[in-house]
């Protein structure tokens, strides 16, 4: 018997209803079982609440190999496309609970909003360079960023907006959670969760050889570009904390010299991410058209678009550091930097945050009882 | 002139082209569906039964070639060929290599078919996944493939091959391999084959089909109408029950229902036909279709109460619901005085027992006829829910009778250059019966032998010639 719930019955939104359909007919086949946690997590299913249709979207890596296994998929008329379905419900998830509730409309617009905040942060550091300097290109500062930015001037812009985009997430991701709560995390069930999120483990095909993209076959593509992106990422952040930790514990100032670490965690950190970026664009866009969501791809993009633009423009100002175009550089990476941040929270970066937070409840289901026994 | 031309575009004929292909022939396919539908049934299966002696890879503890072999012998009611079928039996213990070269990948076995994991492999993402990995081979191996191409009938001189003709296109080669699959989705020649009985009905009006709809048997008539030795009874195929609003063609795995075993099934008199309990329902699996097209109006109803709910496969239809059997009746549209006279009849049987429906248990009903011997239970826990049944046919076991080399005879002597596979041959092995995954077995067993005997042939007469 399905467990008595205390969750509200909501009435399933189109996006909803559809995956609710679509893995009616997948539980009674289940041969894609063996792809990823979805259908081992919908087994333990009946029916399709909309709290439940929110964790398994967000179970789900739209790594596409279901869709073409899919004997159900078009042209039969059952029309089952599971990433399709799943993609349109995260889209949805990441709007139902962002905070401040208000702004989860931003979601529909990304690409707008995206292209708003670039040429907002840009303009308000070019802005600001003129104030400061007088003039956009000048004679070389020896590398010195607070020549053309006074380090108060960059912590003040920046740190309330950091602390605004954790908080607006944390607060995204528990109202998410508390959709569906599927108990106590244990160890072992945060420890699977976190390898299986920094592994992307549900990108390999359940067989070690990947997903798919532009056809049947598999590719370990979307995997490795996705970890270039977000190592890359990370390793940029590394970057960033280190620096700040030399300021602040230090007092060491920066520029810093090319071997210091948060340098060498940039520059890798930097290239990492324009690999990762590039590769995840190409595969964007010469996917599948029936994979994934298409109205989304404003979104996905805009977010590609501008972590390659903030690394790149990173690599740029190291290597014109020394020379008169410090300032103009400066202003578009920090410009696309900020972009970044004040997106971070109604964009795709969103889907790591979910994602991560559905991959906890199935670490932690999965270590629970059966509740769906069924005969031999 | 190709060497190899293999007709059809399922498991069968994939494995077939691939093996000729590696033998060094040249092979073209013909495949009659569009690519989006091609692979005949083999996009809707799932598993293959495997021999083996010990644990291999997904397959635990052992099955050896004796148990096999007395579960054919059990099924098929003696209607098979022991030395063809122990060959087919060998075969499943060594060809997963093979298939793995191939692309094809396998999964322990999961949900709702753990009792299988002893006798067969699942293929991760089922059929066809099974299906792509072998055309993405094909296609790295060079074998042509020529979609929406249906053979109509092939030219023949005294036994041995000679061309193929779909339409006004004429494909010669030097051999061929004929696996184009059984005639299920021949509508016209299930009605023939079934006839009409006694109420006047004719039942193959009311089957639904559960897989390709491009099977309609035209070479199989042909070869069988131009001297070819049969094998087989027509009205003998894989025959499940499924939900009667599946749709006519594809509906596949998801439409059976799953229940059975945990109620009650009345026909169209709201009269029980068959004990419900005699079997894990996987192993009685096939059989109720074959019930159900046996009753008026090829129609039956699996009835069941609130307790059976979470102990089934899902079902992918909803069920009719009701609060009380009386009203459930109405809801179905049958007798009301008649199905509570059933009912009643069937839950005042119900002996006390420890119900457990992963175990043969001892719930079984006495004095009641038919019986039903394990899961008897009450029906007394509302909402009582019903089930409308329709039989599935999923594949036919009239075929074309060959030897271990897969040729096809004439008058009993065996053509030198023309081979059969798959679902145009199973009944040679399969003469009734069924058993899960050994449609598999038969169609890579057989497959692999006809490419490569085609291939021998091809290379033969390019060597005489």
């Amino acid at each position: 018997m399905a467990e008595s719930r205390v969750i509200p019955i909501v009435p399933l939104s189109a996006a909803r209803a559809e995956v609710e359909r679509v893995l009616t007919i997948c539980n009674a086949c289940r041969y894609c079982e063996g792809f990823c946690a979805v259908f081992p997590a919908m087994t333990r299913r009946l029916s399709f609440p909309a709290a439940d249709v929110d964790y398994l979207a967000n179970l789900c890596h739209n790594c596409g190999a279901c869709l073409h296994a899919c004997q159900y998929a078009p042209p039969h008329e059952f029309a089952v496309n599971v990433p399709q379905a799943m993609a349109r419900v995260r889209g949805d998830t990441y709007a139902d609970h962002a905070w401040p509730p208000a702004l989860g409309a931003l979601y529909k617009r990304n690409g707008l909003v995206l292209s708003t905040a670039l040429a907002a942060g840009l303009a308000l550091f070019l802005v600001l360079a003129v104030i400061k300097q007088g003039s956009l290109w000048q004679p070389a500062v020896g590398g010195n960023f607070y020549a053309v930015f006074p380090h108060g001037l960059m912590v003040g812009l920046f740190a309330p907006v950091f602390l605004f985009v954790v908080f607006a997430l944390a607060m995204a991701v528990r109202s998410f959670w508390r959709g569906v709560s599927p108990g106590a995390a244990s160890a072992p069930a945060v420890e699977e969760a976190a390898r299986d999120a920094l592994r992307l483990s549900y990108l390999d095909g359940g067989h070690g050889e990947g997903c798919n993209e532009r056809d049947d076959g598999y590719t370990l593509a979307r995997r490795r570009f996705h970890h270039f992106t977000f190592y890359g990422f990370a390793l940029c952040f590394a970057a960033t904390c280190v620096a700040t930790l030399y300021h602040y514990l230090f007092g060491w100032q920066a520029p810093y010299g090319l071997t210091s670490l948060p340098k060498l965690l940039g520059i890798v950190g930097g290239v990492s991410l324009v690999v990762g970026t590039v590769g995840l664009g190409w595969l964007n866009l010469t996917r599948h058209p029936s994979q994934g969501d298409a109205a989304q791809r404003p979104m996905d993009r805009g977010f590609i678009l501008l972590l390659f633009l903030t690394a790149a423009s990173g690599l740029v100002l190291m290597l014109v550091r020394t020379t008169p175009a410090l300032p103009l550089a400066l202003c578009v990476h920090l410009g696309s930097v900020m972009a970044l941040f004040l997106t971070l929270p109604y964009g795709k970066f969103a889907h790591g945050v979910f994602r991560g937070a559905a991959l906890l409840k199935w670490a932690i289901e999965k270590r629970r009882p059966h509740s769906v026994v069924m005969g031999e | 002139m190709v060497d190899v031309l293999v007709i059809g575009g399922g498991n069968a004929a994939l494995c077939a082209a691939l093996m000729a292909r590696e033998a060094g022939a040249s092979v073209l396919m013909l495949e009659a569906a569009p690519r989006e539908w091609r692979g005949g049934n083999s996009p809707h299966v799932r598993n293959l039964r495997c021999m083996h002696e010990a644990p291999q890879d997904v397959l635990v503890e052992a099955y050896p070639e004796e148990e096999f072999w007395q579960d054919l012998l059990k099924v098929t009611g003696g209607k098979t060929d022991e030395r063809l079928a122990r060959l087919v039996i060998r075969a499943s213990s060594t060809c997963r290599d093979w298939m793995r070269k191939h692309g094809v990948r396998f999964q322990p076995s999961l949900s709702g078919a753990l009792h299988t994991a002893r006798t067969n492999a699942f293929f991760m993402g089922g059929g066809k996944a099974l299906v792509n990995a072998y055309y993405r081979s094909a296609q790295t191996l060079g074998v042509q493939v020529r979609y929406e191409t249906p053979v109509d009938h092939i030219e023949l001189r005294a036994g041995r091959f000679v061309a193929a003709h779909a339409g006004p296109l004429r494909f010669e080669a030097r051999a061929c391999v004929l696996a184009a699959g059984g005639f299920e989705s021949n509508r016209e020649w299930l009605r023939e084959a079934w006839g009409r009985n006694a109420r006047g009905e004719w039942p193959a009006d009311n089957f639904l089909i559960r897989g390709s709809r491009f099977n309609r048997g035209t070479l199989l008539k042909h070869l069988i109408d131009s001297g070819a030795d049969a094998i087989g009874d027509p009205t003998q195929a894989h025959m499940v029950a499924i939900d009667a609003r599946a749709p006519h063609y594809d509906g596949g795995i998801c439409t059976r229902i799953d229940c059975v075993s945990l109620g009650v099934v009345v026909n169209r008199d709201a009269q029980r036909f068959y004990d419900e309990g005699e079997d894990f329902w996987p192993k009685r699996y096939a059989i109720w279709g074959r019930l159900v097209a046996q009753q008026p109006g090829q129609i039956a109803w699996s009835i069941i109460d609130a307790k059976a709910v979470g102990r089934f496969m899902p079902p992918v239809f909803p069920g009719t619901q009701a609060d009380s059997l009386p009203e459930l009746a109405r809801q179905l549209g049958l007798d009301e005085a008649s199905f509570m006279h059933t009912l009643d009849a069937y839950n005042a049987a119900c002996r006390p027992g420890t119900f457990d429906h992963t175990v043969l248990d001892d719930c079984a009903t006495a004095g009641l006829a038919p019986a039903k011997t394990h899961w008897a239970l009450p029906l007394d826990t509302p909402p009582f829910y019903g089930y409308a049944l329709k039989p599935g046919v999923t594949f036919t076991y009239l075929g074309l009778k060959t030897d271990e080399h897969a040729a096809v005879h004439f008058n009993g002597v065996p053509s030198d250059n023309l081979f059969v596979a798959g679902e145009m041959m199973a009944g040679n092995v399969l003469g009734q019966g069924y058993t899960a995954g050994v449609g598999m077995s038969i169609g890579t067993a057989f497959g692999r032998i006809a490419g490569t005997s085609a291939a021998r042939a091809a290379m033969k007469e390019t060597a005489h010639g």
